[in-house]
């Protein structure tokens, strides 16, 4: 590492040569106010919020942007820089509207920080406002184009890191706007609904569409069976909106929390992800003595789904056609659990608390009704159902943790390994191994496809035949694995693919950053991972076929898995949608 | 996407295959929608998909730079685009009152098309003829030394001349 001398604020460091200014003073226990860097994406130098003195320089230099070098006196904090960089977000205040207690992200807020962090008690400046309608189109994503500051991190984690590209800078001057090509309705739009927007926007610009006032008006409806099922990466991260660090597992806290929102029967996703598996890794079987096109891949993350039909049409054999494990839940709520109970399917109002924004999206798909009903009636993201907990006098913060209910509330440790990248294959491998070797896995934890690498890879020997397997996370990771598969389809067996960086962890209706944190930070999404990792270790139950209920199911109602009645409630179709996307082979990436 | 093989997708095809043999052909996005315009008068949203796929650039991002740049026209446009040079020269020798008097004679706003489809009033900046100003550019032709009454004869020729 070769270092250089710099001055700070008159004091002298030795700092790494090749950094930033901000990347060098972020190690020197500095932090520059800052609103358009990310540091997962390119660096736009928009906003000049980051602005610091560096002598001999004309103007204020944008720390994100200029490199650090040798013998650099630099000032961090003088009066003249106070000034400017309050000026900097006052005037971008000044073209945002005023409606912070109103607004869904009041006190969670990223501007609202800033502005209060910049010392802003006062405005001076009034000048014009712009004004556009809200794009409400889309059931999962609300674009918002007043709210808007233009720092661009939604465009480049669009472009970047998703390569959806369905949103731009469009027009110039005053009259930029973010938007998607042609200002089509996002429902029209490439976009996935994957909710990256919403993770990296500073401002209320992106939104997830709200579902909880009709939620609430559901719960009190005595004359539904409210049944409500929730997502293992929701009990992963929900603890952050409430102060807990990241990493608390809080499994019986959600599900007390939601007894008490009103809910009459409190399920668990998890339960129906190891009813995935037996559909799924019995598929991959079937798949791997002739009958169907391999690689199979994994069809659990809606983004995923809408990118597959848009992005990918010719892979759409080799998608497994098992539902998501939300929809299989929302079929068998309304066949065998109405069943069982008695009531009459349309009673039965079925919820899903998900980390993901395209849930939403996935919940209105026609495709998935089983009987001519939507399986899932409505979805709520973590931020919501915190939202509600909250607004509802509930304290999570001491709630004493409950059980889920039987009989769909009851998970091995492969269902909690769902909510992260890697979590899938893992589950299915402990599971199709057994299937096809009549042993039992036991070295069950798979290292080579856990953690956050861009694409992983693995492999395992079931009687003497190699399987190989791919994993990746973020759509951008997965155009990058998709393309190795198009050039050489027989280079792996099995793949997973999910939606969001790090998986449903890092979904798109995850908690906001806290002030200490930056929306998908690594670090988070590590412990959230290692919280179900956790959950996993701790079940005496690990591998999908164990789960008794799930043996129960397939006895009293399903058959055998791939049977007629499996087919018939959980599984899917896909077919080529427009627009057509467009991945382009160079793209900006760090 | 409505496939529609003319002689005029044809040329635009023909472009894009040259476009596509040289270096970093995504940098030859706003030659392509020059020639676009040359060809059909306007940018048609089927032509921005067409451009789209064939030079495997994002949509949004055409859109972008179609809409950054106030010469394309994303709308059909008339058989004369008159531009009146707002730059600092004709500014100060009137071309307020020029443009005023084309919004009154042809009944649009800037931006908009005459409902024969005659005219398209723009504005522009400088058109690199200010000793002449103000100047009006009628299509590729500069019209200079312009008030209100011959802007208004200047029109009606035009018009005479039809459609």
């Amino acid at each position: 590492m070769k270092t250089i001398n710099i001055t700070v604020n008159n004091r002298d460091y030795k700092v790494e040569k090749g950094q930033t200014i901000m990347q060098a003073l972020d190690g020197l226990g500095f932090k520059i106010p800052r609103l358009c860097y990310h540091p997962k994406l390119s660096i736009e130098g928009a906003c000049r919020v980051c602005i610091v003195e560096v002598e001999g320089m004309r103007n204020f230099v944008a720390s994100c942007s200029h490199p650090v070098e040798e013998g650099m006196d630099i000032k961090t904090n003088t009066g003249d820089l106070r000034q400017a960089r309050r000026d900097i977000v006052e005037l971008i205040l000044d073209n945002h509207p005023e409606d912070c207690h109103t607004c869904e992200r009041d006190g969670i807020c990223e501007l609202q920080r800033l502005a209060y962090a910049m010392g802003i008690r006062k405005r001076h400046f009034e000048g014009e406002k712009k004004h556009y309608e809200k794009d409400l189109s889309s059931p999962a994503v609300i674009r918002d184009p007043d709210k808007c500051i233009l720092c661009g991190r939604c465009v480049r984690m669009c472009e970047e890191v998703q390569k959806v590209n369905a949103l731009r800078y469009a027009h110039r001057g005053f009259n930029t706007v973010v938007m998607p090509a042609y200002n089509m309705p996002f429902s029209e739009s490439v976009c996935t609904s994957c909710g990256q927007c919403i993770n990296v926007c500073p401002t209320a610009s992106f939104v997830e569409k709200n579902y909880t006032q009709e939620l609430f008006e559901k719960l009190n409806d005595d004359k539904l069976v409210k049944v409500v099922q929730v997502a293992p990466s929701v009990r992963a991260a929900i603890g952050e909106a409430f102060g807990f660090p990241p990493g608390k597992a809080m499994e019986g806290e959600m599900a007390a929390a939601l007894r008490r929102l009103g809910f009459d029967h409190v399920f668990d996703t998890q339960f129906a992800a190891d009813l995935t598996i037996m559909e799924e890794a019995n598929e991959f079987l079937e798949r791997v003595q002739g009958k169907g096109k391999l690689p199979m891949i994994t069809s659990c993350s809606s983004a995923w789904m809408k990118c597959l039909e848009q992005f990918y049409p010719d892979l759409i054999e080799n998608v497994s056609t098992c539902k998501s494990p939300m929809s299989m839940m929302g079929s068998m709520l309304k066949t065998y659990f109405a069943d069982k109970q008695g009531l009459s399917p349309e009673n039965i109002f079925s919820v899903a608390v998900m980390c993901c924004t395209a849930k939403k999206y996935e919940a209105q798909r026609p495709e998935l009704r089983v009987e001519g009903m939507d399986p899932t009636d409505l979805v709520v993201t973590t931020r919501e159902v915190a939202w509600m907990i909250k607004s509802s006098g509930i304290d999570f913060y001491n709630i004493k943790p409950e059980q889920f209910d039987a009989p769909l509330g009851v998970s091995s440790g492969a269902g909690a390994i769902f909510g992260v990248t890697g979590g899938v294959m893992e589950a299915a491998i402990r599971t199709a191994y057994e299937l096809y070797t009549g042993e039992t896995l036991l070295d069950i934890e798979l290292k080579d496809i856990r953690g956050f690498k861009s694409v992983k890879e693995g492999s395992i020997t079931m009687d003497g035949k190699e399987i190989r397997v791919a994993v990746a996370h973020g759509l951008g990771n997965a155009a990058e694995l998709l393309d190795i598969v198009r050039k050489d389809p027989d280079r792996y067996h099995f793949i997973e693919i999910m939606g969001c960086p790090g998986g449903c962890i890092g979904g798109g209706g995850q908690p906001y950053a806290g002030s200490n944190s930056i929306p998908l930070d690594e670090d988070v999404l590590k412990k959230r991972a290692e919280a179900l990792y956790g959950l996993d270790r701790n079940r005496t139950i690990r591998r999908s076929h164990e789960n008794r209920d799930v043996q129960r199911l397939y006895k009293e109602f399903l058959g055998r898995p791939l049977g007629s009645a499996a087919h018939k409630y959980l599984h899917t179709h896909y077919a080529p949608k427009e627009p057509r996307g467009i991945i382009p082979e160079l793209s900006k990436s760090r | 996407m409505t496939k529609v093989k003319d002689e005029r997708s044809e040329r635009l095809r023909q472009y894009m295959d040259e476009c596509r043999e040289k270096e970093h052909s995504e940098s030859q996005l706003i030659a392509i929608l020059h020639k676009a315009q040359e060809i059909y008068g306007y940018l048609p949203r089927e032509v921005m998909d067409e451009i789209a796929h064939y030079m495997n650039i994002p949509t949004a991002h055409i859109w972008g730079v179609a809409t950054f740049y106030h010469y394309f026209n994303l709308e059909p446009v008339g058989k004369y685009i008159v531009s009146v040079c707002m730059g600092t020269a004709c500014y100060v020798k009137g071309a307020g009152k020029v443009l005023e008097t084309l919004k009154k004679e042809l009944g649009v706003e800037v931006g908009q098309t005459t409902e024969d489809k005659m005219f398209t009033l723009q504005e522009a900046r400088c058109l690199g003829a200010c000793g002449l100003a103000p100047v009006i550019m009628v299509n590729e032709k500069i019209h200079g030394d312009l008030d209100a009454e011959r802007t208004a004869e200047l029109i009606k020729e035009y018009r005479n001349r039809g459609g």
